[in-house]
């Protein structure tokens, strides 16, 4: 029983023990008591704990072996074959990674903003970050739903307490949203059980399915994956939840979780029904493409922040599910595989990206109290180094070469250009479209005059602010530079899955 | 011989000696004192527990010619339904006290409640069962009626006793048929006079067979039969309406698997559409007219009703998967029923009943604790894992599936997300919005205890739900 062998139940049960244990020893409601000072560190300290020990996942990670490692396997219900079973390959261990680095993040963001019932709101945070690592490291249909939909209550919470003026509606809308989306996926995964006799998901891939039933399956399956990613037409929750959500909520939401679509469709849709996602590949395209063209169009109309990186979400994570879709119309591996590993690195920079940019109007809505781009302007005059940051970020959103960003997006449009010249043009169009409502945005907000007393008393980045932003730019400009360990992580699984896909079932 | 004979019926034999003792105790306690009657009353439901373990046999036996049964799915439910009495006496006693209701009555009826729910868990022929019915039905008329200066209560005492007199007719009128067309009223009978004579199932026992399932629909509370749920869980105290909730529940599960199984086994073709339409009905009224309601008591009957559909759901498959996967639920419907009814008695007070969604506004601030227990409860009766409410779905769900109506599993979650509303609505205004009244929620420490332990069973069975199962489906294959 070594700590290696235990390692992802560690990074699951770590934070969540922590979390209930700041429930337990509670606060007095109130952010300026000695109690909630403790009740901080200790979420710091768990959390960069965590961190520290998932850096063995990288460590520790094997890129050349095929399958899963870190394999944990013990009976949890025999009656029906579910089992605590973890493991994770070169698709999940980055995204682990992504969750428990940007989770110290977001409790060093919620610091002192948080002026009520700090204890639960970390203790939200630490359960949510093992829950989310659960999601990635799950390799049992029950275990993974179990995580997947225990998820939502405390996002559910986090909204609903610490949120904006609309809340409630707001995580309501999520909550039910998200639920209906994965009820139909327990469906499916009981009907998969019916035919492998088990609930494991590596099993799922190997059992016998008819064209039918694999057509069926995979709408299940995109019902629950296309309302986390969010997809066109069932991402109306994600603006209403990212607007209401406090700074930190939203950082989660966008960069975290919005990744468990994407990797549903990669580690159940194409593994376990195959002919059902080769079907429904052109939809797939079409849906991502509208959310590249249509949802950028959008995002470029939006007057709050907020609301447009949440449109600008969506249409970056259109880029993860074209990516992931290409390859039935690409004739050669490499191609499909450089448009998958374009959606996963996507995907990881898009949790880099997204999380920077909401907590950069986080940072703004601490001092102004708004996130209407109408009430700024000039910022740069007075928070120079913020708007150093804010730059930086908006060009990586944009896709600028050299950041992280113009590394996915690059990938997935030399993969549509193989694929088909239409693809690849609309897909292209991301560039122009981004580039303007991002910096549009930019412009509006930190260059100009002044725009109003508000602005005039702006302070610049406290340490703890510019620590965070800081850390998150090192990533954003060391992935855009050097994608390759990144890459190199994943490429033998994506080969492997790729190979799984080709097999038909039929 | 006889003495082997009367052992299997040791539970009865001695929970009824008990209620007499406590009658008699009772007159001679003063009303201060009256927590001699309730621990006297614990005592005696402990005492039964211990029968229940020390006799209850590990197989099937049939005694007392044949009308009498003793297996371990009686045994099950007899200890869950004497386990969630005890809960619900331990929730209600405060409340009693406050409201200056506190009588020895409430103990003897409860626990003439109870003998009535043993009688039909142990019950093998329509006639016992017919008793045990009884037993329990009038011991619940009057519990509702307890308040006598309450004219809601006496409303739906009347109202409950009107519409119960009503089944109970249809059902003997249909055991007259049942009676009529097999000659038996043995379960063991009437199955085996339809096994041998196929005549036997033809429209006159159709006949019969649809009066008990009026009587059965209405004892769970199914749509179209749920008219008095709603009705009799508000107008109660709320004390009485946490003994409703919970264990009868149970006995209305033994009801439904004694008649439908082992008499009417053969008849499996002719039930299973009659109760899958009452099922679909329960599931979709129940889910819809309860997001409608502001009054939290009547809301959970009505989310009562939406979970009957799934328990008559289970049983419709017609499966032994089926019918274990009916009992998983309905335990652990009831024990999240139990934890929901103690927090409404718990922020009850002299003259005040927490009856409406908004008293819950701002429990969080006001005693987070009870918070985060009504939290677990709402989660598991929402079905959201890892909460004991999801298991009980995913193997009704299973068992569905399984028996090749992935169609109605459909219906299944998607009620359950429109079932999700309503509970959600609970935490909202718990922990979203401010309290109005802050008066701080201090229980007596035994009920603290108890219903710390009933909220966190709520949680923690859903991390280890495997024993529950395991032991839900062993008690289906040994009958």
């Amino acid at each position: 029983m070594s700590l290696a062998t235990h390692l992802l139940s560690v990074l699951i049960w770590l934070p969540i023990i922590g979390g209930i244990a700041l429930l337990l020893i509670g606060d007095e409601g109130d952010s300026g008591s000695p109690r909630a000072g403790i009740m901080r560190i200790t979420a710091l300290v768990v959390s960069i704990a965590t961190f520290l020990l998932s850096i063995g996942l990288y460590t520790g990670f094997d890129s050349t072996a095929t399958g899963m490692q870190f394999v944990e396997r013990y009976a949890w219900i025999p009656a029906i074959s579910v089992d605590y079973y973890l493991g994770v390959d070169g698709i999940s261990a980055p995204l682990i990674l992504l969750t428990t680095f940007i989770t110290p993040l977001v409790v060093i963001a919620g610091w002192d903003s948080i002026r009520v019932r700090p204890a639960q709101y970390f203790a939200a945070f630490l359960i949510l970050e093992g829950l989310m690592v659960g999601v990635f490291s799950a390799l049992d249909g029950i275990l993974f739903y179990v995580f997947w939909e225990f998820m939502l209550v405390p996002m559910f919470l986090i909204i609903g307490v610490w949120g904006g003026d609309r809340r409630i509606y707001a995580t309501l809308k999520f909550f039910l949203y998200t639920f209906l989306g994965s009820v139909l996926m327990l469906v499916a995964f009981i009907y998969l059980y019916g035919q492998a006799g088990t609930f494991d998901l590596l099993a799922f891939a190997d059992a016998p399915l008819t064209l039918a039933a694999q057509k069926l399956i995979f709408l299940a399956f995109l019902l629950a994956f296309a309302v986390k990613v969010p997809m066109w037409p069932v991402h109306t929750w994600l603006p209403d939840a990212h607007v209401e959500a406090p700074t930190g909520g939203s950082v989660i939401l966008a960069a975290i979780m919005l990744k468990m679509g994407g990797y549903g469709f990669v580690r159940l849709s194409l593994p376990i029904v195959p002919d059902g996602s080769a079907y429904f590949a052109g939809l797939m395209i079409g849906l991502s493409l509208i959310a590249v063209v249509y949802i950028g169009l959008v995002a470029l109309m939006q007057k709050d922040m907020k609301k447009l990186i949440a449109y600008s979400s969506i249409a970056h994570m259109g880029f993860v599910t074209l990516g992931f879709f290409l390859l039935w119309y690409i004739n050669g591996d490499s191609g499909a595989a450089l448009g998958m590993s374009g959606g996963m690195v996507q995907m990881v920079s898009h949790g880099l990206i997204s999380g920077a940019m909401f907590l950069c109007v986080g940072v703004l809505y601490d001092r102004v109290h708004s996130r209407q781009i109408a009430d700024y302007g000039g910022v740069a005059n007075t928070m120079p180094v913020f708007a150093a940051f804010m730059v930086l970020f908006a060009m990586a959103n944009a896709g600028l070469p050299g950041t992280s960003g113009f590394v996915g997006e690059f990938m997935v449009i030399v993969a549509s250009f193989k694929a088909n010249f239409w693809i690849a043009f609309l897909a292209a169009s991301t560039l122009i479209l981004g580039a303007a409502y991002t910096l549009w945005m930019v412009k509006r907000v930190v260059y100009g005059e002044v725009a109003n007393d508000d602005v005039a008393a702006l302070e610049d980045l406290k340490g703890r602010e510019f620590l965070v932003l800081g850390i998150l730019a090192a990533a954003v400009l060391l992935l855009g530079v050097w994608p390759a360990p990144l890459v190199d992580m994943m490429n033998v699984t994506i080969e492997q899955l790729l190979e799984q896909v080709a097999a038909s079932k039929l | 011989m006889d003495m082997h004979n009367y052992i299997f019926a040791a539970p009865e034999m001695v929970l009824l000696g008990l209620i007499c003792v406590v009658l008699l105790a009772d007159l001679f306690v003063e009303d201060d004192k009256r927590i001699v009657t309730f621990w006297l009353t614990i005592a005696s439901l402990a005492v039964t527990a211990v029968t229940i373990l020390a006799t209850g046999p590990a197989e099937r036996v049939l005694v007392f010619s044949g009308s009498y049964v003793a297996e371990p799915l009686s045994n099950v439910l007899k200890l869950a339904a004497t386990g969630f009495v005890a809960v619900a006496f331990f929730y209600a006693r405060d409340y009693l006290r406050v409201n200056d209701i506190h009588r020895g009555e409430f103990y003897t009826l409860g626990l003439f409640g109870l003998l009535g729910m043993l009688i039909m868990m142990s019950a093998n022929s329509l006639l016992t069962m017919y008793m045990g019915l009884e037993t329990l039905s009038l011991s619940l008329y009057a519990l509702v009626a307890i308040d006598r200066n309450s004219v809601t209560s006496a409303e739906a005492a009347m109202k409950y006793f009107v519409l119960g007199a009503i089944a109970s007719g249809a059902m003997l009128y249909g055991i007259s048929w049942v009676y009529g067309v097999t000659g038996s009223l043995q379960f063991d009978g009437i199955a085996a006079a339809i096994a041998t004579d196929p005549s036997v199932n033809d429209v006159g026992l159709w006949f019969g067979l649809a009066f008990l399932l009026v009587g059965i629909a209405f004892k769970f509370g199914a749509v179209p039969f749920h008219m008095w749920l709603p009705d009799v869980y508000t107008g109660s105290r709320s004390a009485i309406t946490v003994y409703i909730a919970s264990a009868p529940k149970l006995a209305a599960l033994a009801l439904t698997l004694r008649i439908l199984v082992d008499g009417l086994g053969g008849l499996q073709t002719v039930w299973d559409d009659m109760l899958m339409v009452l099922a679909v009905l329960s599931l979709l009224v129940g889910n819809i007219v309860a997001i409608a309601q502001s009054n939290i008591k009547r809301m959970l009957a009505y989310s009562t009703v939406a979970h009957v559909g799934f328990i008559l759901l289970a049983v419709f498959t017609g499966t032994e998967a089926g019918y274990a996967a009916a009992l998983f639920y309905t335990l652990t419907y009831v024990v999240a029923a139990a934890g929901a009814f103690g927090i409404v008695i718990l922020l009850c007070r002299r003259g005040f009943e927490a009856e409406s969604l908004v008293d819950y506004r701002g429990l969080n601030e006001r005693s987070p604790w009870f918070a985060l227990m009504m939290m677990f409860v709402m989660f598991s009766l929402a079905g959201l894992p890892p909460f004991i409410g999801f298991f009980g779905k995913l193997n009704a769900i299973n068992a569905v599936v399984n028996a090749g109506y992935t169609e109605l599993a459909v219906i299944m979650v998607l009620a359950s997300v429109i079932g999700a509303y309503y509970y959600l609505r609970v935490i909202w205004y718990m922990y979203f919005e401010k309290p109005e009244d802050r008066a701080v929620v201090v229980p007596s420490a035994d009920v603290r205890v108890v219903l710390s332990l009933n909220g966190v069973a709520v949680l923690a069975l859903g991390l280890a739900p495997g024993w529950l199962w395991a032991l839900c489906t062993a008690v289906m294959a040994v009958r």
